[in-house]
């Protein structure tokens, strides 16, 4: 789409952009840049020089067994988000736009969580199950489940989930909650008086017209869980116990920051970059535009 | 829309004034009137299951709270910890809010400046965003200068390159440019906005071109046509973009983590986890005051500006 009605001037764009070229510039494309110039460096011990490598660094690392459990629990992890998140979420939109009374109450305390800081999703999670006076841990005790997320990696992994999935509720149910309320109620009231019942018109009519809603947040969830739970891992079991929870986006930083491996570190930021990028077109190219009726 | 039901004596399937629509819900589209269906149980389980939904959902608030209201010896000797208010409700935030010595013997961080960085941070990022990225989306919409495709293109990009991918590189630049542990060092690299750009940039386009004809004819430049119609106008996304980012910009962590190395810079966030995994002893009494004075501002800005949050979700996403 172009305007017709343009204004004349050879410096007053510049200047309007300049702004936000310089930041695009200095802080999103120099980094970017040097993660990929370094991902093909290799420092000697002592940073004093470095040396061409090649792709050695990406040898390096999908030849590392630790880099490839990385993937794999980040792989879980976000598999685990998106459909939990998303199945609860849509129940819970389902229900919201059946009932009349209250319907802006669930809604107002639905939502609220989309406010609250990773960080702190992580830290009141961790306080449920913290052992002994933990309140589930020890609901779990008293019903004879040995809850333990220090020791055990499924249980650490199920309490980054938690605290993952109970943050994204409330984003992924006013998704729902839109696109149910989008849906035309000819076709549900056409549906109901030709007798279908309410469980046959959701799987008939209702979940496949939400397939672009649904398919969407699957994308975001996706993102979600890879680059926005840091903070999670970080505050509830710092990639632990082991590296049983140690998602992409927390071993960059850790080999980085803390193991100070640059040249891996770039490499991996390299490896997360195109991930961003495939989903990222995926998300421009297919979603709301290919899967609808 | 799932048909709606209304209790009382009606039939199975028939049609009824949109009473059925009340609560600010949308009228049918089949002539103004909603069909309705009596489904008693359906209603029980759909109220069931909100419930049970927004309880989960509140739970882990509502521990934080009693939490915060306990000694930090209440809370780890009593197995289970109690579900009951404790009468430590102002020591704890005394101690959040402004640190101090505690009974474990460690010493806790005073909060306050904390949330002080806090705000700073998101209102400067949540501003800073909105400013400059009107100006950008002016530029692109109204002029034509070379090498717009490519700012465009410039922009967008930087929806693939979050700072999770290139923390390291990020970091050296900060530190480069003398810019850890200050607040041009936690928010300008973070105000540049693809979504922002594009929100603003899609608002222009349906401005009826008459407005900048008729402008121009009355002998105003660009710059004034600027402020005076297009600024005003943009109100309504102006606000939804500013809850959406004050949420963003309070609740970043990773970023804060990386740009600042002294306490003083630090922001309420990144407390928390100082609180956490700073002592020996954890006072989770103080932890969880500090989390609910961290989580406070930005769930008030939801609940209060619900509307805008709402509108602002949707529309940065589309």
């Amino acid at each position: 789409m172009e305007k017709r009605v343009r204004f004349k001037s050879a410096w007053l764009p510049w200047l309007l952009v300049a702004p936000q070229m310089a930041i695009v510039l200095v802080f999103f494309f120099w980094p970017a840049g040097q993660a990929l110039y370094q991902s093909v460096l290799q420092e000697d011990a002592f940073g004093t020089s470095s040396e061409f490598v090649g792709l050695a660094n990406f040898q390096r690392l999908f030849s590392d067994p630790a880099y490839l459990d990385s993937f794999k629990i980040t792989a879980l992890f976000s598999v685990l988000v998106a459909v939990i998140g998303i199945s609860v979420a849509l129940l819970l939109a389902v229900m919201a736009n059946r009932v009349v009374r209250g319907a802006g109450f669930y809604k107002t305390l639905l939502i609220w969580p989309y406010a609250v800081a990773p960080v702190v999703a992580g830290v009141l999670w961790l306080m449920m199950f913290a052992s002994p006076w933990g309140v589930v841990s020890y609901l779990l005790q008293a019903m004879g489940f040995q809850w333990n997320h220090l020791l055990n990696g499924t249980h650490a992994m199920a309490l980054i989930v938690m605290a993952a999935v109970w943050k994204q509720i409330s984003y992924n149910f006013l998704f729902f909650l839109a696109g149910l309320q989008s849906i035309p109620n000819a076709v549900i009231e056409a549906a109901t008086i030709d007798g279908a019942t309410p469980w046959r018109r959701f799987w008939t009519i209702v979940f496949p017209l939400l397939s672009p809603t649904t398919f969407f947040l699957l994308v975001m969830n996706v993102i979600y869980a890879f680059f926005d739970t840091f903070a999670i891992v970080d505050a509830a079991t710092h990639g632990g116990p082991g590296k049983e929870t140690s998602i992409l986006v927390y071993k960059v930083y850790y080999d980085g920051f803390k193991a100070m491996d640059m040249g891996g570190s770039a490499a991996q930021s390299v490896v997360l970059m195109v991930i961003v990028i495939v989903l990222t077109v995926f998300q421009f190219r297919f979603v709301e535009k290919k899967v609808q009726y | 829309m799932p048909a709606n039901t209304v209790r009382g004596p009606a039939p199975r399937t028939g049609v009824v004034p949109p009473r059925a629509a009340e609560g600010g819900r949308r009228v049918s589209d089949s002539g103004g009137c909603a069909l309705i269906e009596r489904r008693p149980v359906l209603d029980f389980v759909s109220h069931a299951v909100l419930i049970l939904g927004v309880a989960v959902v509140a739970f882990p608030v509502y521990l934080a709270l009693i939490a915060s209201t306990q000694t930090a010896t209440q809370i780890a000797t009593a197995h289970p910890m109690s579900l009951l208010p404790g009468d430590n409700f102002i020591n704890s935030y005394r101690l959040a809010l402004f640190g101090g010595k505690v009974e474990g013997g460690g010493t806790i961080a005073a909060g306050w400046p904390m949330m002080w960085t806090s705000l700073v941070m998101a209102l400067g990022i949540a501003l800073g965003k909105i400013a400059i990225s009107l100006l950008s989306a002016f530029a692109l919409v109204y002029f034509r200068f070379p090498f717009r495709g490519l700012v465009f293109w410039m922009i967008f990009i930087t929806l693939m390159l979050p700072v999770e991918v290139r923390i390291g590189p990020t970091y050296q630049v900060i530190s480069d440019l003398k810019m850890l542990n200050s607040y041009a060092g936690l928010t300008v690299p973070l105000i540049a906005s693809a979504t922002a750009t594009f929100l603003f940039r899609q608002f222009f386009l349906t401005v009826p071109d008459e407005l900048a004809e008729a402008a121009r004819i009355d002998g105003a430049g660009p710059m004034r046509f600027f402020k005076d119609i297009l600024l005003p106008l943009s109100k309504t996304s102006m606000a939804a973009l500013f809850v959406i980012q004050f949420i963003y910009g309070w609740n970043q962590y990773l970023w804060p983590l990386i740009v600042t190395t002294s306490e003083e810079m630090y922001p309420i966030v990144l407390g928390i986890k100082r609180a956490i995994f700073g002592e020996i002893y954890v006072e989770w009494n103080v932890v969880m005051a500090t989390a609910i004075l961290a989580m406070l501002p930005p769930a008030l800005v939801v609940i209060l500006m619900q509307k805008w949050f709402v509108k602002g979700l949707v529309d940065t996403e589309k």
